[in-house]
């Protein structure tokens, strides 16, 4: 009985896990793309506001899901062009421009939501599918493989980036425009238009990642409705040392460990609940002292790139 | 380069308000207070001019206005002494919403107090400060501020709060009643303010029926974390909950969890959340501000700015159990609820806060 038991919280936890780095996951790997060509885009947060909005709004007003999701990566793709107008061709300081994208994303979202739905309401969005086959091995099927698309969406994302940034010409071009602009410009490589695409796709995957909170895990929009989920997703950039399982790893850490808190205060287990609510940070930064590698880092990150300059 | 980055912020800057102003509220910023400084500083030159004089209140609220919560509890009260007032042209209202920072409130509730509105309401338990800071400037104008039950000892401060304890233990008593699985969960933001008196009566009520029942508790420790709150609600289900409560303005997302399942049972507080699951809201308990809203304004006009503490009781009405009436509760458990209402009225029972 009491094995039972300890299998079932176990279970409950790494299902929980997963649901919960979802999120973090497409806003992270999104945020891999841009940082790796050299720019740092700390406007995640407000992008999946700005999107978690929109792919609400669709779906409350159409009831298609998959009109939602595309509302959100539409919206993702303008924050995107607007993040690299004025990082990438105007040259402004990013971390300033990002904190103002963030601002725009938020107030937008919360001005929007108040003009068109005023109200705290709720969708149907995307709902858990069960995979045939791996879906009914017991306790593995339940936690692993019966989950919205939008999750497993998250993992596969994982592979495909890390192939997309080892495997391909275009990974490689991304590499070099953060590493090292003027060589990779001397070159013939287009550094503004790679840093573009770059943002962009790090926007659009931001997008999805306000998307399935809205339209996935909590059905909902709220003011704020990411409560600094964005922001988390940009040190887990950090923490995965820009490589796409190193932010799994990190991803998984943190959800896991904020699961497990979970878990204790519902079992009742004897911890004050401020020390179960700090747990996750702690282990992550306790995680990021040990393996922090800033050798990673692309050299030129956060650095405008203008020609003939240095 | 430089030049360029100047030319950036600008940009910046004018998107941001740009979209900020329409509302005044839509970004967490100060600017709504001196906009409405331009069109409405002449009336108010004399503060206690002629009766004819629309009454203003401002309010500086933590949340949206329409949180199903803490905030639009606040709102629909003003709303509701408006209507009674006469309209905007008696009562004026004036809202700072989503100022989860507190210098931000604080600098509004400054603003307002500056405007000349004759009462201002700083609704959060962490504005506190604030209001001991800024009231001593502004002898004229009426303070309030919960919920607490400390006003500093000033003459123009009023203090408020509601013994969220009372329906929490209604609520507790209708579910212990109505759970199966033995199991109840609540969902919990910060274990401070009503939110814990609200939890600690709800645990009494529920032992009160039957004190095997287990109470399991989450806290996530923010007001707003909608993401967390509504995992907390998952693994309280997991966990074997049938019924949950919870309260904040996060818990939005604990009843979409419920929903979810399509048959765990919710019970609200601060407002009537009934219209987020129809089927699965047994009852909430809701916070009706417009008696003390009332008061206030009559205390103001009759010369009294402050100095007193108003507590939302059940047996004043500040408290009120809204039973949904799309969920049929069976006539045993709404007796025993009624019966319990009325004990906690006549004082036969009583709850610790």
């Amino acid at each position: 009985m009491n094995d039972v038991f300890q299998l079932s919280v176990i279970a409950g936890i790494l299902t929980s896990a997963i649901r919960l780095a979802t999120p973090y996951l497409y806003a992270a790997i999104g945020e891999t793309f841009s940082q790796r060509s050299g720019v740092l885009n700390l406007g995640v947060d407000g992008i999946m506001l700005l999107s978690a909005y929109a792919s609400f709004y669709v779906v409350l007003n159409t009831s298609s899901i998959w009109l939602g999701l595309l509302a959100a990566i539409v919206v993702g793709l303008l924050m995107g062009l607007l993040m690299s107008f004025v990082s990438v061709t105007l040259k402004a300081e990013q971390g300033i421009s990002g904190i103002g994208l963030y601002m725009f994303g938020l107030g937008l979202s919360s001005l929007l939501f108040k003009i068109t739905i005023g109200t705290v309401k709720t969708v149907t969005g995307f709902q858990p599918v069960k995979i045939p086959l791996l879906g009914n091995i017991p306790v593995i099927g339940e936690i692993f493989f019966n989950h919205s698309l939008l999750v497993y969406g998250a993992f596969l994302l994982v592979p495909v980036a890390w192939w997309i940034l080892e495997k391909t010409t275009w990974g490689l071009r991304i590499k070099s425009v953060g590493q090292n602009p003027a060589a990779a410009d001397s070159l013939g490589v287009n550094v503004d238009r790679v840093r573009y695409v770059s943002v962009c796709i790090g926007a659009m995957l931001a997008g999805i990642a306000g998307a399935s909170l809205s339209i996935s895990l909590l059905n909902l929009f709220q003011d704020n409705l990411t409560a600094g989920q964005g922001f988390i997703a940009v040190a887990l950039v950090y923490f995965g040392g820009w490589k796409p399982v190193g932010i799994l790893w990190g991803a998984l850490l943190f959800s896991t460990v904020n699961a497990f808190q979970l878990w204790m205060q519902v079992l009742g287990v004897n911890i004050p609940s401020d020390v179960a609510i700090m747990l996750p940070y702690l282990l992550t930064i306790a995680a990021l002292a040990v393996t922090i590698n800033r050798v990673r880092q692309p050299a030129a990150l956060n650095k405008p790139f203008e020609r003939g300059e240095s | 380069m430089f030049k360029r980055l100047i030319v950036v912020m600008v940009l910046l800057a004018l998107l941001v308000t740009a979209c900020a102003k329409p509302t005044p509220t839509a970004a967490p910023m100060t600017e709504v207070p001196a906009t409405e400084a331009v069109v409405t500083e002449a009336p108010t030159e004399a503060p206690t001019a002629e009766p004819a004089k629309t009454f203003r209140v401002a309010v500086v609220m933590p949340s949206a206005v329409t949180d199903m919560a803490f905030s639009q509890s606040m709102y629909n009260a003003l709303l509701a002494v408006q209507a009674e007032m006469g309209g905007e042209a008696a009562m004026e209202i004036k809202y700072s919403e989503g100022m989860f920072k507190v210098p931000d409130a604080a600098a509004a509730v400054r603003d307002y107090a500056s405007q000349g509105f004759d009462v201002v309401i700083a609704h959060g338990s962490q504005y506190g400060s604030s209001v001991q800071e800024i009231a001593p400037d502004f002898p004229d104008v009426t303070f309030a501020w919960g919920t607490d039950v400390n006003t500093f000892g000033m003459p123009n401060v009023y203090a408020y709060t509601a013994a969220a304890e009372e329906g929490g233990y209604i609520n507790g008593v209708l579910a212990a009643m109505l759970t199966k699985s033995k199991i109840i969960g609540v969902t919990g933001p910060v274990e401070v303010g009503d939110a814990k008196t609200y939890i600690d009566g709800f645990t009494q009520g529920v032992a009160a029926i039957d004190p095997t029942i287990t109470v399991s508790k989450t806290w996530t420790g923010s007001f707003s974390d909608v993401a967390l709150m509504t995992e907390a609600a998952k693994t309280h289900i997991a966990a074997g909950a049938d019924i949950l409560t919870g309260s904040s303005q996060s818990v939005v997302g604990s009843i979409g969890a419920a929903k979810d399942t399509g048959k765990v049972l919710w019970f609200g507080t601060q407002q009537d959340q009934a219209s987020l699951a129809p089927e699965l809201v047994v009852a909430s308990q809701v916070y009706d501000w417009i008696g003390m809203v009332k008061e206030i304004i009559a205390q103001h006009l009759a010369g009294t700015l402050g100095g007193k503490t108003y507590i939302l009781q059940l047996k004043n009405d500040g408290l009120k159990i809204a039973f949904n009436p799309l969920y049929a509760l069976p006539a045993d458990v709404l007796a025993a609820g009624q019966k319990a209402i009325e004990d906690i009225k006549t004082g036969k029972i009583t709850v610790t806060p």
